[in-house]
């Protein structure tokens, strides 16, 4: 279904991993370190990277800001559980969510179909928003008229805060419709993709008209300032 | 013996304070009699010598028997020359001047009589002090000395003696300034006994806080020094050894995290294909089939012990770390369940909006333990209540199961602690209550188990409340 790209150095794992996404119908490269996964990403572009941040050489956070400097390509990282720090600076390198492994094959799999579906297209019209103009059915957002490079998650995170422009959203909610957590989920992805997105859209980041925090809620789209 | 129970420092200002009077005292009697006697020595000598002289001058012309006239002038030369109130007496007669006989005491007076040598003796006249002299007038034959039967008196006030030995008595009193200045230096000296027992005693209440590494500043070389010397020792002793222990201590808890850790990455791997075992296996037949199953459910819980002893060791470690956020404690106890599918099966009483500033994953942690603990050996029908104080959070979790036995009831937050041998394995890590308990006590709350009133068991979770 999808190409996926795995950098993994242990082979075990890699090959565990290997032989579950196979069964999900994906087709599987496996990179064991992070000079290798930045090849072979570059000979031949996959829809989504697996990507385990602790790697000898070049790590996981290294690898996912090259990436992220390139293109959009969705990541999804592997973290060990509880290890906060890694979770915190491979959200902040750009990834678009992360599993915990242990982690079995059927799992990483919703996890990369949900990654994969905040690309795909919905119906709607443009929408102008004092500067920022969206085209849902292109998936394309524009400042003054310059398109601005998204990566899925920030888009999807964008589209779903615009959708009902002034309505605050909580962490939870935002969780259930962009990443697909029906389960309680880690916050600070949300809080993550929230900064990266402010650093793309917003004339200065630290005060930000469009996504504004309300304090102890979650989110929320505007109100802009008048004029 | 009160006395004894008081403090150490009134005990030795009541000693100083008694040791100088004692001196001072035995010091001032001393000094009094010895300067009394020699005044009244230095006086009552010459009075004597004066008569016994005056006597020996007069003794050729004295007429054996005397007359009264001779009595009489004898007296009157006697009290010229040696001075004094001078009485003669010779048989039944006396000589008409001179003081009473009755100033003389019958002991002076039987001494004169047959005795051969001057007597004197102090006695108090009035209230004034009266010397009274006495003596034989003897004749001197060839080998002896007869009395004659002539008695000789002088009786002579001592008033200016006695009172200069009053001013010494009195002088005495000064002796008091001995004492306050006795006071002062028992004071010095209790305080400078008592500082190094005070900083003992402050070092040790340190100690006992568990400040191990306090030590006494040791000055000097007596006894206090010494004890003082000999708590540095001890404590350089025991914070050795508690060093030892803890490294020991750390020692094996850092082997079951690198040992957790270890089995982690062929756990991984393992996991990473027990979808594809739970597949397979619906293809395969008989043993192959049961195999499959066995080995993909226990590396299940396999993952779940050693995610549970990597938690473990993070609290035991100290590194388990808080990630707060504002909470919608109804919200975030509906989503626990939810997620793990107990919605249905759980009956909940959670009041809408009551927020708290908590760790979610934590709280998420604790609930699945609790409602999945009582969901297992509490039957269906398991109750969470949700309430707030002013101060702190409270969720019950409470079952209509068989309930806790009360040796066991004690334990049940023990690690790998299992309260029914023949429990199975998989019945969980045993470290769930365990961890929960950690996660609560992280949150600066607490986690206790009791037994409900009608049968079943009720855990109580207290988390103090910052507010959203």
């Amino acid at each position: 279904m999808a190409r996926v790209l795995l950098i993994e150095d242990d082979l075990a794992v890699g090959e565990g991993l290997q032989i579950g996404l196979r069964r999900q119908d994906h087709t599987v490269s496996v990179a064991i370190s992070g000079e290798r996964g930045l090849d072979q990403f570059r000979a031949e572009p996959p829809d989504i990277v697996v990507l385990d941040l602790m790697l000898p050489g070049i790590d996981g956070f290294a690898v996912c800001r090259q990436i992220r400097a390139g293109g959009d390509t969705p990541i999804i990282m592997l973290t060990a559980r509880g290890e906060d720090i890694d979770v915190v600076a491979g959200l902040e390198a750009g990834a678009d969510d992360y599993v915990v492994k242990p982690v079995g094959a059927r799992v990483l799999d919703a996890r990369i179909r949900a990654v994969l579906r905040r690309t795909s297209a919905e119906r709607g019209e443009r929408e102008q928003h004092g500067a920022l103009s969206i085209d849902r059915a292109a998936l394309v957002v524009a400042k003054h008229g310059a398109q601005v490079p998204l990566a899925p998650t920030e888009l999807r995170l964008l589209l779903e805060l615009t959708r009902s422009p002034g309505r605050v959203l909580n962490r939870q909610q935002l969780l259930e419709s962009v990443w697909e957590h029906n389960y309680l989920g880690d916050s600070r992805l949300v809080d993550a993709c929230v900064q990266r997105l402010r650093v793309k859209i917003e004339d200065d980041p630290a005060n930000p008209v469009y996504v504004q925090t309300m304090r102890g809620f979650g989110y929320r789209f505007g109100p802009l300032p008048a004029g | 013996m009160g006395f004894l129970r008081t403090g150490l420092r009134t005990r030795m200002v009541i000693t100083y304070i008694l040791i100088s009077i004692l001196s001072a005292g035995a010091t001032a009697v001393a000094s009094y009699v010895e300067a009394r006697t020699t005044i009244l020595r230095d006086s009552q000598d010459p009075a004597v010598d004066g008569l016994k002289n005056a006597v020996n001058k007069l003794a050729g012309a004295i007429q054996m028997p005397p007359s009264q006239e001779a009595l009489d002038q004898l007296a009157n030369l006697l009290e010229e020359d040696a001075g004094g109130n001078v009485v003669t007496v010779f048989g039944g007669r006396r000589s008409l001047a001179g003081p009473e006989l009755g100033e003389f005491t019958t002991e002076l007076r039987r001494e004169v009589q047959v005795g051969t040598s001057v007597v004197w003796q102090r006695v108090m006249i009035d209230g004034s002090p009266v010397l009274t002299i006495g003596m034989p007038f003897l004749i001197v034959t060839d080998e002896d000395l007869t009395p004659s039967g002539l008695e000789i008196y002088s009786s002579r006030p001592m008033v200016a003696e006695q009172e200069s030995v009053d001013r010494m008595a009195t002088a005495q009193w000064t002796a008091i300034i001995a004492v306050v200045i006795a006071i002062v230096f028992a004071l010095l000296a209790a305080h400078s006994v008592l500082r190094p027992v005070r900083e003992l005693a402050a070092a040790a209440k340190r100690w006992g806080r568990g400040e191990l590494d306090t030590r006494l500043e040791v000055r000097g070389s007596d006894e206090l020094a010494e004890l003082g010397r000999t708590f540095n020792q001890s404590a350089d002793a025991v914070a050795h050894h508690v060093a030892e222990l803890e490294r020991v201590e750390a020692d094996a808890r850092r082997f079951v995290a690198d040992v957790s850790h270890e089995l982690r990455t062929p756990l991984a791997a393992m996991t990473a294909v027990t979808d594809v075992l739970d597949e397979e296996a619906e293809h395969l037949t008989g043993d192959a089939a049961a195999a499959a199953r066995l080995v993909s459910q226990e590396t299940r819980n396999l993952n779940r012990l050693v995610d549970d002893l990597i938690e473990v060791s993070r609290f035991d470690s100290r590194t388990a770390a808080l990630i707060l956020d504002d909470v919608d404690m109804g919200e975030a106890v509906a989503s626990s369940l939810r997620a793990r599918g107990w919605s249905d099966r759980v009956s909940v009483e959670l009041p809408v909006g009551l927020t708290a500033r908590l760790d979610p994953r934590r709280l998420d942690v604790i609930m699945a333990n609790l409602v999945g603990n009582a969901l297992k050996h509490g039957g269906e029908s398991v109750e969470v209540r949700l309430s707030a104080g002013a101060d702190e959070i409270v969720i019950e979790v409470a079952d209509r199961g068989p309930g806790l036995a009360p040796n066991v009831i004690g334990h049940v937050f023990d690690r790998f602690y299992k309260a029914d041998s023949a429990r199975g394995r998989s019945a969980g890590s045993g470290l769930g209550l365990a961890i929960a308990r950690e996660n609560a006590r992280l949150h600066g709350g607490e986690l206790s188990a009791a037994n409900r009133a009608g049968g079943g068991a009720v855990f109580t979770l207290r988390l103090p409340r910052r507010r959203a």
